[in-house]
């Protein structure tokens, strides 16, 4: 090693890098980058807000706040009210959550508190799995199967029993509040499972064994124990499924009918702000009935952005506090 | 003396406990009929013209959905372009180098435009690029959706460089790196497989979404040349095909609705894989 | 090993110190003087007033109980510390006279070079890790990171192991390797002072012998500072002890003595075990 060049000597020279040497070596400009990044997410979420609120203002200054509860809808004569909408929104999502919170509570029970941990993760990671399903492939699986099930074996049961109810009243054809409600309960199953699941586990193992120390059931246990100490987080994730199903479009639009009513009836078919907008904003001719679609636009975000914060807020406080 | 269980209290206990075991039976299996059904029913209407025809006019059978398989690669390459680089970027600012309150703000509007419902994104698309141009293209459905993967590009990266030990960082630093060195060539590589995985699954999440590419993207019979004319994407031809009045539709439909979620399986079941066992995973 | 070293006193540790290692005779030039450094973790102050000097091309070693400060002050001296948030030094460390706490930072951390507890290989080639110092430090011609890999790798006592497997990923090599990995990519950028904290702790007692062979021989190259619990080994490899209690130096002197008759009395119930 005889001509041995000597690394501290070449590196010696590059000493006392000036503030130009040091950014054309890329850490002001790393920095800046990433900065810029940052705070571009925030333009493009007040350039959302402020894009939906200034093509709305023909609609708010036509109609005020008497929009969002009038239910005359007819492009023709240019008379727009949302309450169809909004109240078919809320409907199939409160059906939803209906079908959805038990059956994905109970299961996430399973695979929380009873299930072997290798069967428990295998199934879990299934029910993932079908989170990634797209909705539009829902649809498909909603018009095609579930419908026709629906008509053939739900609703004749259900009138029989429960036929002097209001809401069971009325023909069936298919396309209805009931089917989208249905629909959109599949979809939302998996993260009410997968949220729900992470939340009981959060759940300190000791509180568990205390109380089967104390001669209780594992049912007991669970009931009396588990399930209280994790409930703010399990109605985190109902409200994080309810956000879901309040913004979904697609699989909505197609098995809901797509009809402005408000009836008590599911039978009925309706509609909701997703699929309105999904249906009718590219043929939507004059301003105001444009206005007026990206209003209920508007609408849909504000109802989602604050079931999204308080689903957040929940199962935050769970976990934290489960972590402890 | 022992506290015995009485019987009604062990009927309960096995009722209960079978039901909530018979609950997961249940949505597991009403999941994977109809998955099931897909992939049969959608298999059996698979045929080689799917890949290779364009589709037919209105009343004629047969025909394909080439240019759509095309039209969604392209449509996923420009949200990738436009997505990811923002994403990954305000993700490094997030794990390395922002303070507390900015970092909680940022965090917070990105959880608000994650939970953007699609089809006002749609809106958005529309509004900032097809009203100012006139007419419905490749590049609105792209940015829509590149909007779309913005959050969770943010995310797993912000989570993934987390994950990354902190001693590695030191050992950089150490050696005279600056902040972005250390960053750029030994944090992120450390964390690459992650990386990757997280936007796959990033990338198979928007590969789906149909309601941002209604009116933006729109659709087209034919090929679409460029990137400023409107282009046909699988989810739309899902839908467009599903609500058609027409039995070879439906079955193209069918077809499509396979396609495209097997794709978006494979994607994500390769991807998790990669992150349980990738080097960066906080399980190690 | 913590136990065994704390809890059974020294009792010849004359004995122990090689034959080969005389305590200097003269006293050479000092590399780093340290003048009156305090530092605070937020309000907590970790270090009180520490004055010492560190000699040239010799092995210099902190030993004190857990908690004193010795990695505290090990990263002042590399400004490692500041990658902390809310933490604050004064005082001045003279590097060949300049404070380098006034110098630019990366240079800084590039002349004293550091090699941590737990070993830390980049995800990267065993040949990256060993090239990254330079690389970041702008030298890209290949012949000249060819010929300081080899020669770090050889300094390091790892070349004959990895040479084969340079293209390799890092993360399969042993733990003593690995360890040794970090020294070579310490030494590729020809520190002036090499900082080690409990370079051997996470290693068993073959793989820390090796260390502390090629510690010994890389004074010749570089100044060496080290932190250890064992005191055998402090007494192995140091020409001069330094020992740390509470935040404080106690005393720092030639290693025989502070081992076999140290001048403060909290000292003498340290290395004879009667600490606590
Ligand atoms: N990042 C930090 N923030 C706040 N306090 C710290 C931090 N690191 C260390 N300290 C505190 O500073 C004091 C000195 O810690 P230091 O790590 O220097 O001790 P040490 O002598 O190296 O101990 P050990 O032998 O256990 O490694 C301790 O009281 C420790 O709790
Ligand atoms: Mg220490």
């Amino acid at each position: 090693m005889a001509s041995t060049t000597h690394i501290a000597d070449v590196l010696r020279r590059r000493n006392n890098r000036s503030f130009f040497e040091r950014l054309a070596g890329g850490d002001e400009i790393a920095y800046s980058i990433t900065l810029i990044a940052a705070v571009a997410i925030l333009a493009i979420v007040a350039l959302i807000v402020l894009e939906l609120w200034t093509h709305s203002t023909p609609t708010v200054k036509t109609f005020g706040f008497g929009f969002l509860t009038s239910s005359a809808w007819d492009p023709n004569s240019g008379k727009f009210g949302a309450l169809p909408f909004i109240y078919g929104t809320c409907l199939t999502s409160f059906l939803a959550l209906l079908i959805a919170v038990p059956l994905g509570v109970a299961a996430s029970v399973f695979l929380a508190e009873m299930a072997p941990p290798k069967l428990s993760d295998v199934l879990t990671f299934l029910i993932e799995l079908l989170a990634a399903v797209p909705s539009v492939i829902y649809g498909l699986i909603g018009i095609f199967i579930l419908v026709p099930a629906i008509r053939d074996y739900l609703v004749q049961p259900l009138k029989a029993v429960f036929g002097f109810l209001p809401i069971f009243q009325g023909d069936f054809y298919g396309l209805s509040f009931l089917s989208a409600g249905i629909v959109l309960s599949i979809m939302v199953v998996p993260f009410i499972i997968s949220v729900s699941r992470e939340v009981l586990l959060a759940v300190p193992t000791e509180l568990r064994e205390a109380a089967l120390a104390l001669g209780a059931t594992k049912w007991e246990a669970t009931w009396q124990i588990v399930l209280p100490a994790a409930s703010t987080g399990i109605i985190g994730s109902a409200f994080l499924a309810l956000a879901r199903a309040l913004g979904e479009t697609m699989a909505v639009t197609m098995v809901v009918g797509n009809t402005p009513k408000i009836t008590a009836s599911l039978l009925s078919p309706g509609y909701s702000i997703a699929a309105v907008i999904a249906n009718e904003f590219a043929e939507a001719s004059g301003d105001l009935y444009v206005s007026s679609l990206i209003f209920l636009g508007l609408v849909l975000f504000g109802l989602t952005i604050v079931i999204n914060a308080l689903a957040r807020i929940l199962i935050l406080t769970t976990t934290r506090r489960g972590m402890k | 003396m022992t506290l015995e269980i009485s019987p009604r209290r062990r009927v309960i206990n096995f009722v209960m406990l079978s039901l909530s075991g018979v609950c997961t039976v249940l949505v597991i299996a009403v999941l994977f009929f109809i998955l099931g059904y897909l992939f049969v029913h959608g298999a059996r209407s698979l045929n080689w013209n799917f890949f290779t025809k364009l589709p037919k006019p209105a009343g004629e059978t047969g025909g394909g959905m080439a240019n759509a398989i095309v039209g969604s690669g392209k449509v996923l390459l420009l949200a990738t372009v436009v997505g990811v680089p923002v994403g990954f970027l305000a993700g490094v600012y997030l794990a390395e180098y922002s303070g507390k309150t900015f970092a909680f703000v940022i965090r917070y509007v990105v959880d608000l435009l994650n939970g953007v419902p699609s089809i006002v994104i749609g809106i958005v698309g529309y509004a900032l690029v097809v009203r100012p141009m006139h007419h419905y293209s490749t590049l609105a459905g792209g940015i829509a959706l590149g909007i779309m993967m913005i959050p969770i590009a943010v995310r797993t990266t912000e989570e993934f460089l987390r994950a990354v030990p902190n001693s590695m960082r030191e050992g950089a630093m150490a050696l005279g790196a600056t902040k972005a060195q250390t960053v750029f060539t030994v944090v992120v590589p450390a964390a690459a497989s992650g990386l990757m995985s997280g936007m796959m699954l990033n990338l198979a999440r928007v590969a789906g979404e149909t309601a941002p590419l209604l009116f933006t993207a729109l659709g087209n019979m034919f090929w679409s040349k460029g990137w400023l004319a409107p282009i046909a994407t699988l989810p739309v031809m899902i839908y467009n095909y599903a609500i058609a009045p027409d039995e070879d539709l439906h079955q193209q439909a069918w077809a499509a609705g396979f396609v495209l979620l097997l794709l978006i399986l494979v994607v994500n079941v390769t991807a998790r894989m990669i992150i349980a066992r990738g080097p960066a995973s906080s399980r190690r | 090993m913590l136990v065994a070293t704390q809890g059974q006193p020294v009792l010849n540790p004359a004995a122990s110190l090689p034959a080969q290692a005389p305590a200097p005779k003269t006293q050479p030039a000092s590399k780093l003087i340290a003048r009156n450094i305090n530092f605070h973790y937020g309000s907590f102050q970790a270090l009180h007033d520490i004055s010492l000097e560190i000699p040239t091309h010799r092995i210099t070693a902190f030993i004190g109980p857990s908690g004193c400060g010795k990695s505290t002050f090990l990263r002042t001296m590399n400004r490692m510390n500041e990658t902390l948030r809310n933490t604050h030094v004064d005082g001045e460390l003279l590097l060949d006279g300049e404070n380098l706490l006034t110098l630019d930072v990366t240079d800084v951390r590039r002349r004293v070079g550091m090699v941590f507890q737990k070993s830390n290989p980049f995800a990267k080639t065993i040949f990256d890790n060993v090239a990254y110092g330079l690389r970041v430090n702008g030298i890209r011609k290949k012949s000249i990171i060819d010929e300081a890999v080899e020669r770090s790798l050889t300094h390091a006592a790892l070349w004959s192991e990895v040479k084969d497997k340079l293209q390799k990923p890092a993360s399969a090599l042993s733990g003593g390797q690995q360890q040794r990995l970090c020294i070579a990519r310490a030494l590729a950028v020809e520190p002036e002072v090499l900082l080690l904290d409990e370079p051997c702790s996470a290693l068993d007692p073959i793989a820390t012998l090796k260390i502390e062979e090629l510690l010994f021989q890389l004074k010749e190259m570089t100044t060496i500072v080290i932190v250890t619990h064992n005191m055998q080994q402090a007494a192995r490899l140091a020409d001069r002890t330094g020992f740390f209690l509470l935040g404080r130096l106690i005393e720092l002197d030639d290693t025989r003595r502070i081992f076999q008759n140290p001048g403060k009395k909290e000292t003498e119930d340290y290395v004879t075990g009667r600490f606590g």
